[in-house]
């Protein structure tokens, strides 16, 4: 028999080599044709006598198995539960039907029949499905690649492994890492996976295949360590056994103490763990099959597959470069200013593989960013993470100057200069005066429209905003902000670039704020409005969190300071004059501020007080004083509510006034600009899951009791008026 | 309906709940059976007379497992016509399990009934029967479970006692539990417990450490903020149900809440008629009793809550009780109940309680209804309300009056 997906190839020894390689695919998933030939495989392996045994293997570099198709499993469709769960099962059928040989697990465990011997011979990474394949084998060897993962990361698109993942992880290495692995999706790598009993053996890549067919001809009947009768459930396992009596305790406390019960998958994998680790086997595999059902028909696992894998990979690929321009080649980037921002730009670039000049005034200030990365790697070599001599090699990627002629041959120039306006023209003219005449000029600015500051070029076709967040190595969102004349190379480079620092990029219009910064104030004086209003900062908080914010909105008020948002508004208070619209928190930021010097944390005391180490202790008792506790606290649902919908509606303004071009980008720039809930898939994607007219009327209803900062924009209404969702609407 | 009276009540005296304590030689049958024995004897019945025995046990797995009450009953020597009914409703099954007794004479199935519980917490660990609450993940997600002790921290925390208020109020029960002891004052119900060759190895509560005082409670540590801040990190579940708190102040420890005791108590209960007929003098009638369920989360506020039932159904106020008897699973729970209720301290847990002298699981129930009617009787006073704080949010109430 031949096949598309794989090859087979039998041995004088009888043992079938199956090769898994996806045509016109870089990367081998489990996707409709490779299940339907690799059951046709399995059924014919099982009953065919010359077939001794098997090793599967993958013909792609890039790894063995990548996992499910996650398009092919977004777009299941089933008419009745009974129809979703046949689809679910179909993988764990298969892969227990290799395992078993095709035999009973009563007859299995009697000893009296056996399977022929599958081994697989992982070539590289296995993640998901790909490694629920490998589990299923009676034997796993890996090659010794220490990057190589192995791993089962459906619960960040809200899945569960559902070929069998849940139950043969802890059957092989216990609740306890099993836990780990899935709950925290991450993978391990070849000598932990191997230390902790998941693969049997790792070698060097040029043994794989024979070590492979080895243990296949020494092993000619194999029954799977859960099919015996001595089977021991490594750790314990069941309701009665006091270590996974303890075990479960603890778990179930940490997800949901991380995940504030938000996450369903978390809760479905827990159950999987519970629950199949005292059933027999097939059983447990029909019940971890039902919970991935059940996740499959959620909202969840469908808004988080969209924005946080298809929407996300599509955005990183560069889905909003403008086709036709040839590939910006960038190989050394001169970062204008040495400060904060400029010495994460600087650290992004260098770890993209990309060479930086970093100037600033002095040479004093532009070492300042050279400092920033040597602690860090510093770091990274004391853990082990970094070997020292690629450590110098990062370090030698960075040149500090003050002499502009330093950047005569770089390929783009980022600038993080201090955001006042002659300041920009003055590093614009200076760095034109010397970079190539098609170099592209970025401005990393937070707060002066693009197309302003173009006009300090000469030639503002190249100009073009890329906004950072702070810290630049760690905040996963680039803002990419194309002002009124530029042009499409300049979009490009700024892509071409993106790709390089592995950013999610999104497409923002040029106005003030951009998108994340649109959305963010008005949150931010959410909160600070129900300090005002007598609420409890510790509810305000906690609220935020349970909403799935990582943090407490007065906390992050105190990281970013009081006396940066102080500023701004006093900035834009002077620049819009007469237009300035009141947000109605100036009165208590200037108590913060000015009257009683709480600025924030690294000004020693905000919302919260510090030690001296800046450490938060806990929120200052004093605020009840300038603002008495109202008598009745409001509940923490109304809390949310708020601070939801606060987000909700300033990202649909934004959407309605083409800030931000799709829902897609909406989600994206929402959930890694500011950390929205996650679970949702962004705001966009909330807004359909609870429904636009939904979401009218309880925007509706919000400013009636709140204020008008709540209303719905109108195109909502009308959107919900015709029964629209966003996501269609935008297709 | 049926009155339900109290003709007797008897305990065994707790044992620390340890392999050193005086009554861990005693098997769980054993210490039930001589409680039984004796309600029986110093009545003058036969055993024949008493229909049915229902006993709390919270860890009725292992040697206090397969309904511990019918293995105890034959234990005792009663006739094998006397049923047995094993009854969990944790830290409230001894008041539950007298309830029951009352409810089936009330409701015309007994003439005579005996109500109690045995817990043998140094034989039958607590925990040993496990339970899906705290580790079924479905369960315990949606019902934030937390262990009682974060509870206890989360209500000092809520409502404001500081570790000085609880320590205080612990303080207070050791002294009380001293004065009681010193005085007498649980003469009648105790009873000493007997070895194989019958020699008794326990006459008083082994527990009680009545010199105790604020400095030496100050020098423990709290018992919960290791599980509550770090691994696994309970507070911020407590947190989560409670968003308006910021922190849990951990103010228990194994000074201010209830000790680990090994102990057994029954309560013989009957009809007026049944009384007259076997010469037995009634002591209390059983005015109401009430079972609610509350939070699980912060779980021991339940107390409140079926007080005030017991009460409504009574047809009473909170005036017309004299005596409270309130089991002090932990400091909080007690300050919380005070203050709840507006009561005065001098008429709650008069004679000490649990901190000082333990808390039996399955038996304190019916322990401290005995403990309550002694000190009726020796006041003169005419009511009082028993009541207890149960896991995953529970409360169970009963109102006594004496009379004669």
């Amino acid at each position: 028999m031949t096949y598309k997906t794989f090859s087979v190839e039998i041995d004088a020894d009888g043992i079938a080599l199956l090769t898994i390689d996806l045509p016109d695919a870089s990367m081998n998933v489990w996707n409709g044709a490779l299940i339907e030939e690799f059951a046709k495989w399995v059924d014919d392996f099982t009953t065919n006598d010359a077939v001794k045994g098997a090793v599967i293997t993958s013909g792609k570099k890039s790894g063995f198995l990548a996992g499910a198709d996650l398009t092919m499993l977004g777009g299941a469709k089933a008419n009745s539960t009974k129809e979703a769960f046949d689809q679910a099962f179909a993988l764990n059928a298969l892969l227990r039907k290799m395992e078993t040989g095709g035999q009973s697990a009563k007859d299995l465990s009697s000893g009296k029949v056996s399977a022929k011997p599958v081994a697989c011979a992982l070539n590289g990474l296995a993640l998901g499905g790909g490694l629920e394949l490998a589990l299923a084998c009676h034997y796993r060897v890996v090659i010794d690649h220490p990057k190589i993962q192995l791993g089962m990361p459906e619960v960040m698109v809200g899945l569960l492994p559902g070929g069998g993942g849940t139950q043969r992880t802890p059957r092989l290495i216990g609740l306890q890492n099993a836990a780990m692995m899935i709950i925290q999706g991450k993978a391990l790598d070849p000598a932990t996976a191997k230390a902790q009993g998941l693969v049997h053996d790792v070698v060097p890549a040029a043994d794989l295949i024979a070590h492979a067919k080895a243990w296949v001809k020494a092993n000619p009947k194999v029954t799977a360590p859960w099919d015996k009768k001595d089977f021991k459930f490594p750790g314990g396992a069941g309701a009665m056994d006091p270590r996974a009596v303890q075990l479960f305790v603890g778990l179930n406390a940490m997800a949901h103490k991380e995940s504030k019960g938000n996450f369903d998958a978390i809760k479905a994998i827990l159950s999987c763990l519970y629950e199949g680790s005292i059933l027999p086997f097939d059983t447990a595999l029909r019940v971890e099959s039902k919970y991935f059902t059940k996740l499959l028909s959620g909202s969840q696992a469908k808004n988080m597959i969209r924005t946080l894998f298809i929407n996300k990979q599509a955005a990183e690929k560069g889905a909003g470069r403008p086709a036709g321009v040839p590939p910006v080649e960038i190989k050394k980037v001169g970062v204008l200013g040495g400060g904060l921002m400029g010495s994460g730009i600087t650290h992004v670039t260098v770890k993209g593989g990309m060479d930086v000049v970093v100037l600033d005034r002095s040479l004093e200030d532009a070492n300042k960013a050279v400092n920033y990365s040597r602690k860090i790697i510093d770091k990274a070599v004391s853990r082990g993470k970094m070997t020292k001599e690629a450590g110098d090699a990062f370090m030698a990627r960075i040149t500090p100057t003050d002499n502009y002629d330093d950047l005569k041959d770089v390929d783009l120039i980022i600038e993080a200069v201090f955001e006042r306006p002659d300041v920009k023209a003055d590093v614009i003219k200076k760095a034109e005066a010397v970079i190539g005449p098609d170099v592209v000029f970025a401005s990393n600015t937070s707060t002066l429209p693009i197309t302003g500051l173009a006009k300090n070029s000469s030639r503002p076709e190249l100009f073009v905003g890329l906004h950072f967040f702070s810290p630049v190595e760690k905040m996963p969102l680039l803002e990419i902000i194309p002002g009124a004349l530029t042009g499409d190379r300049a979009l490009a480079a700024a892509f071409d670039y993106n790709a390089k620092i592995k950013k999610t990029p999104i497409v923002v219009k040029d106005v003030r704020g951009f998108f994340t910064n649109r959305v963010f104030p008005p949150y931010m004086g959410e909160a600070m409005k129900l300090v005002t209003e007598g609420v409890k900062p510790a509810l305000i908080e906690n609220a935020a969190k349970a909403l799935g914010m990582p943090i407490g909105p007065l906390a992050l008020l105190d990281e970013t300071t009081l006396q940066l948002g102080y500023d701004v508004m006093q900035s834009t208070k002077k620049e819009l004059g007469d237009a300035y619209q009141p947000s109605g928190t100036e009165d208590f930021m200037e108590l913060m501020v000015v009257t009683l010097g709480r600025k924030g944390r690294r000004f020693g005391s905000g919302f919260y007080d510090y030690d001296a180490k800046g450490e938060r202790l806990s929120l200052w008792q004093g605020m009840a004083q300038h603002y008495p506790l109202a008598a009745e606290q409001p509940s923490v649902e109304e809390v949310k509510q708020r601070l939801l919908y606060i987000q909700l509606i300033a990202t649909a303004q934004c959407f309605e006034e083409d800030v931000v071009k799709d829902p897609q980008s909406a989600d994206l720039g929402a959930i890694f600009g500011w950390g929205f809930a996650p679970y949702t898939g962004g705001p966009m994607s909330y807004i359909d899951t609870v429904g636009l007219e939904n979401f009218v009327r309880t925007a509706d209803n919000l400013a009636q009791r709140f204020g008008s900062r709540f209303a719905p924009p109108k195109s909502f209404r009308e959107m919900a008026d015709k029964g629209e969702t966003l996501y269609k609407a935008a297709a | 309906m049926t009155e339900a009276y109290i003709y007797d009540a008897v305990r065994s005296p707790r044992g620390k709940g340890r392999p050193d304590g005086a009554l861990h030689e005693i098997t769980p049958i054993d210490l039930a059976s001589q409680v039984l024995a004796a309600i029986r004897d110093r009545n003058g019945l036969s055993g024949e007379e008493i229909e049915d025995v229902a006993f709390g046990c919270v860890s009725p797995v292992g040697e206090q497992g397969a309904v511990i009450t019918r293995t105890a009953i034959l234990a005792a020597g009663y006739p094998h016509t006397t049923s047995g009914i094993q009854v969990n409703r944790f830290c409230g099954s001894g008041l539950e399990a007298s309830n029951i007794a009352a409810a089936k004479v009330k409701s015309g199935e007994c003439d005579l009934a005996v109500g109690g519980g045995i817990e043998s917490m140094s034989r039958v660990p607590m925990g040993s029967d496990g339970g899906a609450w705290p580790i079924d993940p479905r369960s315990a997600i949606a019902n934030y479970f937390i262990p009682q002790g974060i509870s206890a921290d989360l209500i000092a925390t809520k409502y404001g006692y500081s570790r000085d208020d609880v320590d205080a109020y612990a303080v207070e029960s050791q002294k009380r539990a001293g004065r009681a002891w010193a005085e007498k004052r649980f003469a009648r119900s105790i009873l000493p417990i007997k070895d194989v060759i019958g020699e008794v190895v326990l006459d008083h509560d082994e527990l009680m450490r009545p010199q105790t005082d604020m400095q030496s409670l100050g020098a423990l540590a709290p018992a919960f903020q290791m599980m509550g801040t770090m691994m696994p990190g309970f507070d911020d579940i407590a947190i989560m149900r409670y968003p308006d708190v910021e922190k849990i102040n951990h103010v228990h420890h194994a000074g201010n809440s209830s000790g680990i005791v090994d102990g057994s108590a029954a309560v013989l209960i009957g009809t007026k008629e049944a009384g007259e007929k076997y010469g037995l003098k009634a002591r209390a009638r059983i005015v109401s009793m009430a079972s609610i369920g509350s939070e699980p989360a912060i779980m021991l506020t339940g107390p409140e809550f079926a007080a005030q039932k017991a009460l409504a159904r009574a047809g009473m106020n909170k005036g017309d009780i004299d005596v409270w008897e309130l089991n002090e699973a932990f400091a909080s729970v007690v300050l919380r109940f005070m203050e709840a209720m507006n009561i005065d301290h001098s008429d709650i847990n008069v004679n000490g309680g649990a901190i000082a002298m333990g808390h039996p699981l399955g038996a304190t129930g019916a322990m401290i209804l005995g403990t309550v009617l002694d000190e009726l009787e020796r006041s003169g006073k005419s009511t009082a309300l028993t009541t207890l704080c149960i896991g995953a949010g529970m409360g169970t109430a009963t109102i006594i009056e004496r009379v004669n």
